[in-house]
């Protein structure tokens, strides 16, 4: 890289501006963006939602849509104008020398066509190839993106195949007409954790093999640090700063990329001693934007001459060092030594009694459809065994953790819990009193406010038609806490107090609020009813990575300060490994390991966790990784494999045995437990998976 | 596959028991009301009775339904009380004729509209989308009658072009059906076209397409292959499902133009009374709702690969 | 949170919009829409009209004077038959603003019938799912494999012809398919969190049936009424036209049609005047939906 002056870079984008036109006036979605991409190279753009980064790798496809338009700017392909191209000559770029992965595999792919049909296009229109030969072509890109039995793929339509293969179908395509440049938009967003690893792998594995160079999209810095060699940050716009990897992650200049590290769970942090620091306020919409720094609103070294100024800020290169640059007016002068921001942290609080206990409680669904006609003709009823066995407990002011890939059971045992299902065999008990047969409206009022949930989708939480102040003062009416309305509206306000948001926001509608400000609402109303134990379904994973902070440090400490228990149900294991005092990793309906978090995170390890914990994406360059990538698919729960339920994709499998017989639960005296052949003593003999380098 | 074909023709069945059920006792659970229509207001209580027990109307009524249903299954409806013929002759000649004005119909509306909607959904919000659709609009929100006034006033009473009335007393004539076929064409056309419009707006804004267009290929392929076929199923299910909303217009324009088909005979039948011509064509139009409902059904499975394979 | 953000500066509205005032606020919002505007005009003429029948100087509908005057002809009595009269001799322009009168009030009480009870099946079918579903679902594909106009015939055939058999046909016609629609809506809808909010909550069925749920399929279901009131008009101005409708000599635009079609050809405006305020009606209940969907689809 560091002749870079001899070669022509593959794309260049020179103070690109690019608007979308809509009735409300003109939107400005990238302001001012430069990038530099040499051959071989691989950029990461990072940025939370919204900042503009799927804009500008469409603008780099030309392909802007109806009412969107690069105002001024030039994005130049191997020096040559992408804006000034004719359609026959775009068309005989896109697709054979850049070409796309995008975020949703299944919209992605035409739903009509065999696969096999949607790949041969590619050299058919490309290249002067026979059928046969593109067919051919076809079938051994499956093979080189690792897909089992390409034929069978060839065959199938996108809905017959998994997720993570279709992803894999997708880049397949996007190799065929060998690009030099492979743009990819959140390629891993929508896959589960451990596919997201096996995908991520093969994107290195695609660069090193083929030298495309690959600009990688998305709002996770750990992914960036596992696939780019450079980074480029956005925020509401506007790239802040750009540089290596290893010199942005290390030395980052500019206030929001710091308050975004300062804001992610790293192994490093913990919630007692080392908490996060959320960054204050949210992202601003881009027809509110402030005059001056863009970040000027959330920023702490903001002073109002300087970072407000008309002119705008500029992209500086900082002095003596190599393409390092950001959009601070103050980075030169910010002393980030003596910097201190205070995180929300407090002492951990005693865990008292037994709260919650679970033992061996199982929730079958049956398959059969509820219709006339199979009750008339009496079709043999098959299970999803949701949940098997589950045996759990969680004590006073304790947070457990729940984690596991979709499909694992997480939420059908909150719906047991809830009362929303009814558990097929076992006991729940809360506070002593078995409620695994009693539905929710056979609760009484005062056991059912022992006993509420956050939910997962911020937009969905809240019901858009009434206020958000009726809303919590339904909950507080139907406990029965207040009666008179006055008072009501009194404990209302306290709510609001509770979850720090302006008292006047009693008085909005859901759509006024944003989606941090929904969660807080959402938290609100869990814990109207002064509950004992609240189930919180994944309460941060749609929200913008700024203030994911601020949401799960207000749920820890409210949750403290109530000694509420949390269960805390969740895929992302370093969020988890933040908040949670013990952990339980589910597989396909079974608990497969539990413990403290401490537990969880060294050895001995499940096989399963092993591979979980290899498979987060960590933003953090000291931290050393065991890469375990899995094999295969996740089996359906409506045909778990015999034996162990993980034997299929195990790889750390002893032989038949696996497969021949469910493995025992070994325990330890402090209460840790796998479900494993292999022995604990075996289970310790291996490294940490993630570690911190000491230096 | 298979399975969904028979649970849904056993569907079929069930409803088809269910409305010649409910046509029955509407009509027919009143015996004495029957020999009253039958005989005429002013006949004797005395010939009434006479004549129920002479055409069986002494069974239970159950009994009385198997019957009919039996007979409806081979054609046999009873006679005309005002023709005095067999329903089934008066039937199988009137369903032909509104046979040949449906086929005319539908081999002029499916092609129009599809053109039409497939051109403006194409590229949404261009001039030609802007035009169709205001046309579309204004010709489906004119009820048939409606168009047939202006049309008789323009192409009849001005411009004496063409027959004010269709019944066809001379034989067959083309220029008797052109009316007719353009009034339900007029009015129908605009529906189909807005749906198959709205289902390729929708198509052209996917993710597939993006990428259909993103692989480089031409713009004609993206159309012709990835496109058109998606953007097919919805109007293919709402052509189909059209026959129930066709009926109803059949109606309405046979009576218009005095064209000798089946609507006209039912509406002559209810201002008559004549209760076994009116059991007789409900039965047809409801069979052929229904049965359109299941052709719908089974071919949007067919074209649809993610229903077909799971 | 700092007070620096943006969006808690905003003026919240104060008070709740019930259903009504948000239809309201809506209707102002077709200002954006030039189509709906027009049906919004096109209708609001008519209410007008029919609203203000009592008190315009119009001759008797009913009363019969000189057959076949043309527009503007001079009456017998020294007034103006501004739209001439028909062929019985009645003045049209009365007999046109009368039947709008009738023809609105009956498509808007039967509109309203039938809104009722497809809401409450299509909510109940999709809410409670299973037996419930099934039964109302069935019930409703009996009255759906009727073609429109004939199960109108049929119910007329049954109960003879009058205002409230209107009611009936176009209840048993309109409900099942408002009741597909509004099922559809709360299947979406039955899966959001604040439903489960609700649930979690021990809220009664019918609690979250008639607050939770149905507040949310207000838009499509606007939308819908709008189109709906349209396809009522057409009903009974077709059963008018038929000889099936409200039984005359009370003005009725489908009879008017069917009375005037055949002397067309001496008395081309005895024709084309009904059939010109009919299709302004209904295309002003089409406009108007038009109009609100574009508007829906914005935001
Ligand atoms: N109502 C239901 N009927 C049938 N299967 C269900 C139902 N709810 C969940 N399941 C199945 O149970 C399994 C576990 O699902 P879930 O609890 O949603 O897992 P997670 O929350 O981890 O995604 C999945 O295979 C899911 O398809
Ligand atoms: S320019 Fe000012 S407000 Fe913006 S990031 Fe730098 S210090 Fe903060
Ligand atoms: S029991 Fe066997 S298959 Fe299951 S986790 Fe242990 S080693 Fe792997
Ligand atoms: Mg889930």
């Amino acid at each position: 890289m560091s002749n870079t002056k001899a070669l022509t870079p593959v794309l260049e984008c020179k103070n690109v501006n690019i608007s979308y036109y809509t009735r409300a006036g003109e939107i400005p979605a990238v302001i001012d963006f430069n990038l530099t991409l040499m051959p071989g190279e691989s950029i990461g753009i990072v940025g939370e939602s919204g900042c503009g980064k799927s804009t500008v790798a469409l603008a780099i496809m030309n392909y802007m849509g109806k009412n969107g338009r690069v105002k001024s700017g030039q994005i130049l392909f191997n020096g040559r104008d992408l804006q000034q191209m004719n359609d026959e000559e775009l068309r005989r770029i896109r697709g054979s020398q850049i070409s796309m992965v995008y975020q949703e595999p299944m919209a992605s792919l035409n739903p009509s066509m065999k696969i096999g049909e949607q790949l041969i296009e590619v050299p058919l229109y490309h290249e002067n190839v026979s059928e046969a030969e593109a067919s051919q072509r076809a079938k051994e890109m499956l093979a080189a993106v690792r897909l089992p039995d390409p034929q069978r793929i060839m065959d199938a339509y996108p809905h017959q195949i998994s997720g993570g293969q279709q992803q894999r179908v997708v880049i397949a395509m996007a190799l065929l007409s060998k690009p030099a440049l492979l743009l990819l938009d959140e390629p891993t967003t929508a896959l589960d954790v451990t596919v997201e690893a096996g995908i991520v792998q093969l994107i290195k594995d695609i660069s090193k093999q083929f030298g495309t160079s690959m600009i990688y999209i998305s709002h996770n810095l750990g992914l960036i640090l596992e696939t780019c060699d450079r980074i480029t940050v956005m925020y509401s716009g506007e790239a802040v700063e750009s540089g290596s990897v290893q010199t942005v992650f290390n030395e980052m200049r500019h206030p929001y990329t710091r308050g975004l590290f300062a804001s992610i769970p790293l192994p490093g942090t913990n919630k007692h001693s080392r908490p996060l620091v959320p960054i204050r306020g949210q992202l601003p919409l881009p027809q509110h934007r402030p005059q001056g720094c863009y970040f000027g609103p959330r920023c702490d070294f903001f002073q109002e001459g300087r970072c407000a100024n008309k002119a705008g800020v500029h992209m500086q290169p900082v002095p003596n060092e190599d393409r390092h640059d950001v959009r601070c007016v103050r980075f030169e002068d910010i002393d980030w030594a003596s910097h201190r921001p205070v995180g929300l942290s407090g002492e951990q609080a005693d865990i008292g009694k037994v709260v919650l206990e679970v033992n061996h409680m199982k929730k079958y669904y049956s398959l059969k459809d509820a219709s006339l006609m199979a009750l008339i003709k009496g079709k043999k009823v098959q299970y999803v065994k949701a949940n098997e066995d589950i045996n759990l407990i969680a004590h006073e002011a304790e947070t457990v953790a729940i984690v596991g890939e979709s499909g694992c059971g997480k939420s059908t045992f909150a719906k047991v819990l809830m009362g929303l299902e009814e558990a097929t065999a076992g006991e729940v008990k809360l506070n002593n009193v078995d409620i695994s047969k009693l539905p929710v409206e056979q609760r009484k009022a005062q056991m059912v406010s022992l006993l509420q949930m956050v939910f997962q989708n911020p937009f969905d939480t809240l019901n858009p038609s009434h206020t958000v102040g009726s809303q919590i003062a339904r909950v507080i009416k139907k406990f029965g806490i207040e009666q008179d309305p006055e008072k009501i509206n009194q404990r209302v306000m306290e709510l609001l107090d509770l979850v720090k948001l302006p008292r006047d926001f009693a008085k909005r509608r859901p759509r006024q609020l944003s989606g941090g400000q929904k969660q807080r609402i959402g938290i609100a109303r869990a814990f109207a009813g002064r509950p004992s134990l609240v189930v919180a379904d994944e309460p941060v994973s749609a929200l913008d990575v700024s203030v994911q902070a601020a949401v799960t440090g207000l749920l820890t400490d409210i949750q403290r300060n109530l000694k509420t228990t949390l269960l805390f149900i969740s895929h992302d294991l370093s969020v988890v490994r933040y908040v949670s005092d013990r952990i339980v990793v589910m597989y396909l309906g079974r608990i497969m390991e539990q413990g403290t978090t401490d537990e969880i995170f060294n050895p001995p390890y499940h096989p399963y966790t092993e591979a979980l914990l290899s498979a987060i994406p960590i933003a953090d360059t000291s931290v050393k990784k065991r890469h375990i990538v899995l094999e295969g698919e996740l089996p359906s729960p409506v045909n778990p494999p015999s034996g162990c339920p993980f034997q299929t994709r195990c790889p750390r499998k002893i032989g038949a045995i696996c497969e021949a017989q469910m493995p025992p639960l070994q325990q330890t005296d402090t209460g840790h437990a796998i479900l494993c052949h292999i022995p604990l003593s075996e289970l310790s003999k291996v490294e940490q998976v993630i570690q911190m380098d000491a230096a | 596959m298979i399975v969904l074909a028979g649970k849904r023709l056993l569907a079929m069945l069930l409803i088809m028991l269910v409305v010649s059920f409910i046509l029955f006792s509407l009509f027919e659970s009143d015996k004495m009301a029957v020999a009253g229509k039958v005989l005429g207001a002013y006949s004797s209580l005395e010939q009434r009775e006479l004549w129920l027990t002479q055409n069986g109307y002494d069974a239970p009524f159950l009994e009385r339904y198997l019957q009919w249903v039996g007979g409806a299954l081979h054609g046999d409806f009873g006679n005309s009380l005002q023709y005095k013929v067999p329903v089934s002759e008066l039937l199988a000649d009137r369903l032909k004729n509104t046979g040949i004005l449906t086929l005319v119909f539908f081999l002029i509306m499916i092609p129009l509209s599809l053109t039409l909607g497939v051109l403006a959904g194409m590229k949404e919000g261009s001039w030609l989308d802007r035009v169709i659709s205001v046309v579309a609009v204004l010709t489906t929100s004119i009820p048939e009658f409606v168009t047939a006034t202006f049309l008789t006033g323009v192409f009849v009473y001005s411009w004496h072009l063409l027959p004010g009335t269709s019944s066809m007393t001379g034989g067959f004539s083309w220029k008797e059906l052109i009316l007719p076929v353009m009034v339900l064409v007029i009015y129908d056309f605009g529906y189909v076209t807005r749906m198959t419009r709205a289902s390729m707006a929708e198509v052209m804004t996917s993710q597939y397409i993006r990428t259909a267009v993103l692989k480089g290929l031409p713009y004609k392929r993206v159309i012709m292959r990835h496109a058109l076929r998606n953007a097919l199923i919805a109007p293919f299910t709402v052509i189909v499902l059209q026959l129930n909303w066709l009926l109803s217009g059949l109606v309405v324009v046979e009576v218009f133009f005095a064209y000798k088909g089946f609507g006209y005979l039912l509406v002559d039948a209810a201002l008559f009374g004549d209760i076994y011509v009116i059991e007789a064509c409900v039965l047809v139009a409801v069979f052929v709702a229904v049965f359109s409902q299941f052709i719908s059904d089974i071919g949007y499975t067919l074209l649809n690969p993610r229903i077909r394979f799971s | 949170m700092s007070s620096s953000v943006k969006l808690e500066d905003e003026k919240a509205p104060v008070k709740r919009e019930a259903g009504l005032k948000l239809f309201f606020k809506r209707l102002a919002l077709i200002r954006e829409s030039p189509v709906g505007m027009v049906g919004a005009a096109l209708i609001l003429f008519w209410v007008v009209m029919a609203v203000l029948a009592p008190v315009l100087p119009l001759y008797d509908p009913n009363a019969i004077m000189a057959p076949f005057q043309k527009i503007g002809a001079a009456a017998p009595d020294g007034g103006t038959f501004w739209l001439g009269t028909d062929h019985k001799g009645r003045d049209i322009l009365s007999r046109i603003i009368w039947g709008a009168q009738k023809v609105l009030i009956w498509a808007t009480f039967a509109t309203f019938v039938a809104y009722v009870v497809g809401m409450l099946m299509g909510v109940l079918a999709g809410y409670k799912g299973g037996w419930a579903d099934e039964i109302v679902s069935f019930i409703a594909n009996i009255f759906l494999s009727f073609p429109f106009i004939i199960l109108c015939i049929i119910i007329v055939a049954t109960l003879g012809a009058s205002g409230w058999t209107v009611v009936v046909a176009v209840t048993f016609a309109s409900a099942p398919q408002i009741m597909r629609i509004v099922r559809g809506l709360v299947l979406d809808l039955k899966t959001r969190d604040y439903i489960f909010a609700a649930q979690t909550r021990g809220e009664t069925p019918w609690y979250i049936m008639l607050v939770e749920l149905l507040p949310n399929a207000r838009g499509p279901l606007i939308v819908d009424a709008c189109l709906r009131l349209g396809y009522t008009v057409v009903a009974i101005a077709t059963l008018g036209f038929l000889g099936l409708g409200l039984p005359p000599p009370d003005p009725d635009w489908g009879l008017m049609l069917k009375e005037a079609v055949p002397l067309g050809a001496f008395a081309g405006h005895t024709m084309y005047l009904p059939a010109a305020a009919l299709a302004s009606l209904i295309l002003g209940f089409n406009l108007l939906a038009d109009g609100l969907r574009e508007i829906s689809l914005r935001d």
